[in-house]
């Protein structure tokens, strides 16, 4: 038996109900954990062996020595696919992925990020 | 002199008209959007969009009549402008009328649809053309209805002046009853005049683009907006004053916002019927509103002559 | 075919009807459709080709990419043809989690579509429900494997991410409500007279033709054809689970509706059964860089039909050929037939009836003259010599990118 206006009730009810749409940016609750996001660097336990940069699908990722034993990674955010395979390819696991995505940024200079551990990231400069 | 340009430029008229459009246009925006459960755009938006429409650039295709193209938002804005000074809004008399005015008002309320159509048909778009067709065809389905449906009003009343049946019907409000069927008929073929779902086959967005308004762009589009938004007005306000006119005998000071509840109670409804079905086809439209539409306004036409014969005066 | 005295009108590349490039040149009397042609190829990105200059696991990635909507089916289809040439057993733990996704995957595509065909008629608030209702399935999906499309579980020899006992608890919570909300939306279709009057004697498919025309997936059930890949030839768990094969004998685009919204419950109940009987185990048998050479071929039920995939290998860690069928190409034979004799209206929603992805269609089509008998094979390396001619004969010379490129590679 099919009237028009079946979905009308539905329609009542929602005016009364808190809507499902947030007011980002003012509403911002994230992504929830385990979401792949930016990378995290460890440099104590890198040994330079470019493991993630043979398995990177996109060239995002670039070891490059700095010093004896001691190695920097720079990440271009905008090549970044977030896969998480130079994650799953480091045999030290000195990746890490957090779960950080707001990474626009207005200038395309800023999109190349040289990681240390902890929070510090320095832009190319 | 000076009051009729008072009511021309600022109220009734031009002023009036688009500041209350832009609110029309974001209630009825904001009622669609809580209907679906969304948050719905903020109060300034209308006003935005407008501002962001004139300030662009005007591009008009290269086969298009220029003439045409330019001037048929311009006489939609007139005439969708002009029909409310026959329209009471506050209190019982309108700033002009006369007997046979009822007439009047419906017949610019139709020179908009023919607008759309010269404009779309001059654009020489593909889009524009089969848009502007659908949207002469769509004008000979609901017209009907609309028409009989408000003359069965002022056949009840004894006069075709819509100034006279805002009186006759202050002073019997019982008489507001018989009208129910009329109301209904009218409200749907607003639908239809204001090319909303379930009425927007010409301007069905995912089949032609935007029907006839596919190649206008900024400040002509602007005034098509505002003459939409207007004639959302004007054709509220007329059903508010042919079948819901409550409380005219009321101070000034009560009019006015008893005159607002009522057009923004109709935009509601018109906002909740907007969100309720599905687009018809134009076949299916035309089968519908001669099939049940307009036998249901003879109905009423039919009631309100035998009630005139019947019920004391 | 298109006669002189019709309207032509060109529904594409650009259209607000279609949801990504292709082209539909439509010839009109009035409001009828006379005659319809399609012609393909506008989102052609040359993945084939970029699969084998990249690792079998760097390939992974691309592939996934060919589309947003299906695309742990077009990863899990060449992982699975590249375990079969490599001989590499997948444990089942990483089966039944691969078709945990998959189905997930499912429900959000069919959810999707329901909103895009409203759309498409102009139900706006059909549109709004159910998207709305989809997002309970990316944040369960964001939740389990990172994202919320192109989830990246994948790996040759198994998957990457294990689920533990909270979060079958959430995936079950969810299908809860899911499962709710279908209910509604099989009720609304089968009561909304508007929904009816659009859908119903809308893109007629007869049985005949559906098979002469070799559609697929939910374009072939609505017309009475029984076919689904997950019974006739299982892969990765489906041969251990029990469910239906929904199809309809109406063959317009109420019955295809009517098919996918019957699909979306069966989904449910394959999760919850999966939920309950995944085994214990690894999530990944180990898998050498280097495959050796052989070739295979491996089907799949996409949400939109059946996808194949081909991969050639040859003994280094670069693929050879890889070749991909999406279900798409084989449905989009039959818009023009839909199309005949039907309304301009009825256009937008005969084509998104069979649910068109177009990412995934554009791959290199071969199209053979049948009175042609020969075959003119051309060598890669001379296709791009002739490019490169042709650009230095208009004053474009490429020669110092092309020392950029060879250095990246």
């Amino acid at each position: 038996m099919s009237r028009p206006g079946k979905i009308a009730r539905l329609l009542i009810q929602s005016l009364f109900k808190k809507p499902a749409t947030v007011n980002y940016p003012a509403d911002c609750s994230g992504m929830p954990e385990g979401f792949r996001g930016k990378l995290k660097f460890n440099p104590s336990l890198c040994i330079g062996c470019k493991m993630c940069m043979r398995d990177c699908p996109s060239g995002a990722i670039e070891i490059r020595k700095i010093g004896e034993k001691q190695f920097e990674a720079e990440i271009n955010l905008a090549r970044c696919i977030y896969c998480g395979q130079c994650v799953d390819s480091c045999l030290k696991k000195a990746l890490e992925i957090t779960a950080e995505f707001e990474l626009a940024r207005l200038d395309p200079a800023q999109l190349k990020v040289i990681l240390n551990a902890g929070n510090k990231d320095n832009p190319k400069g | 002199m000076l009051k009729a340009l008072f009511n021309i430029l600022i109220f009734p008229g031009l002023f009036f008209l688009f500041v209350f459009g832009l609110f029309a246009e974001y209630v009825d925006r904001k009622f669609y959007a809580r209907f679906q459960n969304r948050i719905g755009p903020p109060w300034f938006q209308p006003l935005a969009d407008f501002i962001k429409l004139i300030s662009k650039e005007e591009i008009i295709p290269e086969e298009a009549d220029v003439t045409v193209f330019k001037l048929m938002p311009v006489i939609a804005l007139t005439a969708s402008c002009v029909s409310i000074l026959y329209i009471p809004i506050l209190g019982e008399r309108a700033i002009f009328s006369f007997n046979g005015d009822v007439i009047v008002v419906l017949y610019l309320l139709t020179i908009p649809t023919f607008t759309y159509f010269l404009g779309g048909w001059y654009s020489r778009s593909v889009y524009s053309m089969i848009g502007a067709v659908r949207s002469l065809t769509q004008l000979f389905a609901y017209e009907v209805p609309l028409f009989l449906s408000i003359l069965a009003s002022a056949l009840l009343a004894d006069t075709w002046s819509l100034s006279g049946m805002a009186t006759f019907y202050s002073h019997h409000l019982g008489y507001w009853f018989c009208n129910i069927i009329g109301f209904g008929v009218s409200l749907i073929c607003l639908l239809g005049k204001l090319e909303k779902v379930p009425f927007d086959i010409p301007e069905a967005e995912t089949e032609i683009v935007a029907g006839s308004f596919t190649e206008y762009n900024g400040r002509l589009l602007a005034f098509i907006r505002t003459s939409f938004n207007i004639e959302m007005v004007v054709g509220a306000t007329l059903l508010a004053a042919v079948f819901l006119p409550f409380g005219l005998n009321l101070p000034l000071a009560a009019i006015f916002p008893l005159y607002l509840i009522q057009v923004i109670f109709i935009i509601i409804l018109v906002a909740f019927l907007r969100s309720l079905f599905a687009r018809l086809r134009l076949d299916q439209m035309i089968n519908f509103c001669w099939k049940y539409l307009a036998p249901l306004a003879f109905l009423q036409v039919l009631l309100n002559l035998i009630l005139k014969a019947v019920l004391p005066r | 075919m298109h006669e002189s005295g019709d309207v032509r009108i060109p529904i594409g590349p650009q259209h607000p009807a279609l949801k990504e490039p292709e082209s539909f040149l439509i010839s009109l009397r009035g409001e009828k459709i006379t005659a319809s042609s399609v012609r393909l190829g506008y989102n052609h990105r040359g993945i084939e080709k970029a699969c084998e200059e990249r690792t079998y696991t760097q390939c992974l990635y691309l592939i996934e990419r060919i589309c947003g909507i299906c695309s742990h089916s077009h990863s899990t289809c060449f992982a699975q043809a590249v375990e079969e040439v490599a001989g590499i057993e997948v444990p089942a733990r990483a089966k039944y989690m691969r078709t945990l996704i998959a189905e997930l995957e499912r429900i959000h595509s069919h959810l999707l579509w329901l909103g895009v065909a409203g759309h498409e008629i102009g139900f706006d608030t059909l549109l709004m429900y159910t998207w709305r209702d989809r997002e309970v399935v990316m944040d369960l999906l964001a939740k389990l494997t990172g994202n919320r499309v192109n989830y990246g579980i994948n790996t040759i020899g198994g998957v990457r991410r294990d689920i533990n006992s909270k979060q079958k608890e959430e995936v079950l919570k969810a299908i809860d409500i899911l499962e709710d909300r279908t209910k509604y939306y099989i009720d609304l279709a089968k009561g909304e007279t508007t929904l009816i009057k659009r859908l119903q004697g809308v893109g007629v498919l007869s049985h005949e033709d559906a098979k002469k025309l070799d559609a697929v997936g939910p374009t072939a059930r609505a017309s009475g054809i029984e076919r689904d890949v997950r019974k006739d030839d299982p892969y990765a768990a489906y041969a251990e689970l029990d469910f239906k094969v929904i199809s309809v004998n109406s063959c317009d685009v109420y019955g295809r509706t009517l098919v996918r919204l019957g699909e979306l419950m069966e989904s449910f109940s394959l999760v919850r059964q999966i939920i309950r009987k995944i085994p214990d185990g690894p999530i990944l048998a180990k898998s050498s860089r280097k495959i050796p050479a052989g070739e295979a071929v491996s089907r799949y039920e996409a949400p939109r039909g059946e996808d194949l995939h081909y991969v050639r290998s040859n003994g280094t860690e670069k693929p050879d050929r890889v070749k991909v069928r999406a279900p798409t190409l084989a449905n989009i034979q039959s818009v023009s037939k839909m199309l005949e004799d039907r309304y301009l209206a009825d256009m937008p929603i005969v084509i998104a009836a069979i649910d068109p992805c177009f990412s995934c269609t554009d791959r290199l089509i071969a199209i053979h003259d049948a009175k042609d008998r020969g075959k003119n094979t051309v060598v890669w390396e001379t296709i791009r010599l002739k490019g490169i001619e042709w650009y230095k004969d208009r004053g474009i010379d490429f020669t110092s990118l092309n020392k950029k490129l060879t250095k990246l590679f």
